[in-house]
């Protein structure tokens, strides 16, 4: 089976002349269905211009990038947002709800993008809400919810569609210890149902959960190895 | 995804910012509302004055002396015999009636009661219909009381107000000058054409009564010319100026010494003034409307780069770049209709109304315009700036601040 995710020396710059930075320096990485994966590193390592590229929302400079075995660099405006709605789930550090609109709407909105009907958006919109435990704040909106419960609606509407790949941009990044750990325990039961997870993090115990992890250096991948997840909750537990 | 769930989300867009959506809608109909209006108040009060002119009867000519406003003390200048000799059927055939005017303002006494009427009038009876004074009750005096110099006189509706309050003036005797004068009529109510004079202040009696007892037998004042219709002014006009070259001297410095002025010239000259305070009307408007733009696109721009972040996050959740321009285009035309519409509603409410004395009409042009240019500023500044954003790669909309 092919892998989801498969990068072959990626490479990004930033600016022109002088002032040019290299952010990555060849990156391959190949991450199979159901993994869940860490990556780390420093500020400034270029995790986040991976994260950004895998999640195209940013285009690399050199290097090729298969998702799901479609190289998505040879694609157009139209089939990129195609991409990203159908194959890929963003969680993004600042959560990135739309304000002033409720939070089922705001779990609806990639499905409405995917030209799903009212009725079934709204069903599979709150099945997703229950997946985070969060069914019963439906109509709240987003300054009338906590950063964890933000989290998490932004994580709902990152599974509503069902994508292949599921990409997290320091999800705990802006979260209290308790609220990571809520956010922690839905990324723990996602993998256990078998979704691919792709998350940043520059938090160790964060990464500790996953079952790979990969370390960035200076744009390079330093280390990548797998590991036994630590501390994960019980029904995360691998199977 | 269908157009009617854009439509859905351009409504939701608009409700997430209810007071920015509100203001903006009232800037847009503040501006379209006062283009409107204030065009719509030139365009009445030009209309009031064409109206009032054509209401005094446009085959009228009066020839006056030129130079010099007491024609009554200059010598020379127009007399009762160039009156005479302009009606002459052979050599100004299309004449209908001659009126000689005199004019005074005198002091009239009833009783215990005296009022000062502001003018005066001596004239003919043909002046009646000449001047467009129709009577409300009793008769005008007829052309034998002229030539016998009867003492009467019809007085105009304020004069019979304010002299004979609760009782009726025809019969009643009046002292003007200490002469006596019998009140024969009383004319009908007439709207004061000159603006600052009430046109029902007036009084008027046989010339040669006027004359005896109050003017004197100089000079008359003007000379009233009623053509035999509107149509045969100007050739009118050019007959009496044939006679009147050879009867009116010449005044001191070689100019002709005396004016003819139709009423369609005095109408040109006041629908002039109206136009020009139309067109100043319609400047300060198109400025309102300017400023009003200025603000819509001010609020656009503010509006769509405020919301660029928001851009972002509808496309890293896969919104195609037409779903998002289509949702910011019908959310600035729904603005700027709504806006509008409500700007010309205000506007047709508000000419319903007397403004400055002023009935407005509306101009349907006017309405048009106004609309079409906050629609167009509103669609471009609220397209513009979003068919830029959502050019931007994702990460690039949902970094900027």
């Amino acid at each position: 089976m092919h892998p989801v995710l498969d990068c072959r020396s990626l490479t990004k710059v930033y600016g022109e002349g002088d002032t040019t930075v290299h952010a990555l320096r060849g990156v391959s990485l190949a991450v199979e269905r159901g993994e869940y994966v860490a990556i780390m590193g420093s500020s400034g390592s270029g995790k986040s211009t991976l994260m950004n590229i895998l999640g195209c929302l940013d285009i690399p400079s050199g290097g090729k990038y298969l998702l799901d075995s479609v190289d998505v660099s040879q694609l157009s405006d139209r089939q990129l947002a195609l991409v990203r709605n159908r194959l890929i789930g963003f969680v993004f550090q600042s959560f990135n709800l739309i304000p002033r609109t409720s939070a089922l709407a705001n779990v609806e909105l990639p499905l409405a993008y995917a030209g799903v009907h009212a009725r079934a958006r709204r069903r599979r919109a709150m099945h997703a809400l229950e997946t985070v435990g969060l069914a019963d704040r439906y109509d709240h909106e987003p300054n009338q919810l906590s950063g964890g419960q933000q989290q998490r609606v932004a994580v709902a509407r990152a599974l509503v569609t069902e994508p292949a790949l599921l990409l997290a941009d320091e999800p705990t990044g802006n979260l209290d210890s308790h609220s990571t750990e809520d956010v922690l325990t839905v990324f723990d039961e996602l993998r256990a149902a078998g979704r691919t997870i792709v998350l940043i993090t520059h938090e160790p115990e964060v990464g500790a959960r996953a079952d790979r992890l990969i370390k960035l250096f200076d744009g390079q991948i330093q280390s990548d190895e797998r590991q036994h997840a630590v501390g994960r909750h019980a029904v995360g537990a691998p199977g | 995804m269908s157009f009617g769930e854009i439509i859905r989300f351009a409504l939701r867009g608009l409700a997430a910012n209810k007071l920015r959506s509100g203001l903006t809608m009232l800037g847009i109909l503040i501006g379209v509302a006062s283009v409107i209006l204030l065009v719509a108040v030139g365009n009445g009060s030009a209309k009031a004055v064409a109206d009032r002119i054509s209401a005094l009867g446009t085959n009228t000519l009066t020839v006056s002396t030129s130079g010099g406003r007491g024609g009554t003390t200059t010598t020379g200048g127009l007399t009762l015999k160039v009156a005479d000799a302009l009606d002459d059927p052979v050599l100004a055939p299309d004449v209908k009636s001659v009126s000689p005017l005199v004019s005074t303002s005198a002091t009239m006494a009833y009783g215990s009661t005296s009022y000062d009427v502001n003018s005066f009038v001596g004239s003919t009876p043909s002046y009646f219909t000449a001047a467009n004074y129709p009577l409300a009750s009793g008769a005008a005096f007829s052309e034998d009381d002229n030539a016998q110099g009867r003492r009467v006189v019809v007085i105009g509706q304020t004069v019979a107000e304010e002299m004979f309050p609760g009782v009726d003036p025809i019969g009643e005797q009046v002292t003007v000058s200490g002469a006596l004068f019998t009140v024969v009529g009383v004319l009908d109510e007439k709207s004061s054409s000159g603006g600052f004079q009430d046109a029902n202040d007036v009084a008027i009696a046989p010339i040669t009564a006027v004359r005896q007892v109050l003017t004197g037998y100089g000079a008359i004042n003007s000379i009233l010319v009623e053509a035999a219709n509107s149509k045969m002014v100007s050739t009118v006009q050019s007959e009496i100026t044939v006679i009147l070259n050879q009867r009116v001297p010449t005044s001191s410095s070689g100019t002709a010494g005396y004016t003819v002025r139709s009423a369609s010239q005095l109408l040109e000259t006041q629908t002039e003034t109206a136009d020009t305070f139309t067109t100043l009307l319609g400047a300060v408007a198109a400025i309102s409307l300017l400023v009003g733009g200025i603000g819509i696109t001010n609020i656009m721009l503010v509006t769509v780069t405020e919301r660029t972040r928001e851009i972002g996050i509808r496309k890293a959740l896969g919104a195609p770049r037409r779903v998002i321009l289509t949702q910011f285009l019908i959310e600035a035309t729904l603005l700027s209709f709504i806006g509008g519409g409500l700007g010309v509603a205000a506007a047709l409410i508000g000419a319903n109304f007397k403004i400055v004395g002023v009935t407005p009409v509306v101009v349907p042009s006017s309405v048009i315009l106004a609309l079409s240019v906050s629609v167009v500023i509103g669609l471009f500044f609220g397209g513009l700036p979003a068919a830029r954003a959502a050019r931007l790669r994702p990460i690039d909309a949902l970094r900027y601040e």
